[in-house]
């Protein structure tokens, strides 16, 4: 399964990388999967999610906890709690 | 109405666009952010804003939505710029309309605190030491926590 990720603020600075499109492995059901498998592919990753517990997920643009299936989304992006106002 | 811009915008001409050829609203409440010049005592000199392009716009569609739906408001106006800022400049207008002042002040700091906690906007602020992302605030999310319990105004 193809799928774009997204990475904003700190969470793109330490991954190095504002978007990319990833093969998922067919084990990978959730989002916390997901980041597990991206913390196997580099020390870039492991630093960007280090704290997995503060990164946010939106699935589809939408808000999602880590323990919600990907299913069939095309665009998982992550980041930080927000700040804007 | 919503808008995500990176240019300034005009609070005064905002505003009268929302009320210009009405004659049913009775109250209007504005709020605007801007950026402060210091942070944890540092001198700011930029501050950036980061946003995530089309979620944003359906995170703050989805926040003025929940606000109509909660009070009877005759116009509501949401504008967030990204982009480098200098101190001093506008970053966020919330405007709301009602016919009695209360809907107007509860429904714009119900806005704000919804943008606040779910818009996907990130700010780096930056000074001579470099640049640092603002952490997020528990006050903001004490301050949403509010709305989950108070009981929707009866018009």
């Amino acid at each position: 399964m193809s799928i774009k990720l997204l990475y904003f603020a700190w969470v793109r600075e330490k991954t190095g990388l504002g978007e990319e499109t990833v093969d998922l492995p067919g084990d990978v059901q959730t989002v916390s999967d997901l980041i597990a498998w991206l913390r196997s592919r580099g020390p870039e990753y492991v630093s960007a999610f280090e704290q997995s517990d503060v990164i946010r997920t939106a699935l589809d643009q939408t808000h999602v906890s880590h323990d919600t299936a990907i299913a069939n989304a095309r665009e998982i992006a992550f980041f930080p709690p927000v700040t804007g106002g | 109405m919503i808008r995500v811009q990176q240019e300034n915008f005009d609070i005064g001409a905002e505003i009268e666009g929302l009320r210009a050829d009405r004659t049913d609203i009775g109250a209007i409440v504005s709020f605007t952010g801007t950026v402060r010049d210091t942070a944890k005592g540092a001198t700011i000199s930029t501050m950036t804003l980061e946003h995530y392009p089309g979620m944003t716009e359906k995170e703050l569609e989805r926040i003025e939505a929940e606000a109509n739906e909660r009070w009877s408001l005759q116009g509501s106006l949401i504008i967030h710029r990204y982009g480098p800022m200098k101190p001093g400049e506008n970053i966020v207008l919330v405007v709301t309309a009602s016919a009695h002042r209360q809907t107007a002040f509860e429904a714009a700091e119900f806005l704000m605190d919804f943008l606040k906690t779910n818009a996907p906007f990130w700010k780096k602020e930056e000074g001579k030491d470099g640049g640092e992302w603002v952490d997020a605030r528990e006050s903001d999310d004490v301050a949403l926590k509010r709305w989950e319990t108070a009981e929707k105004v009866a018009e």
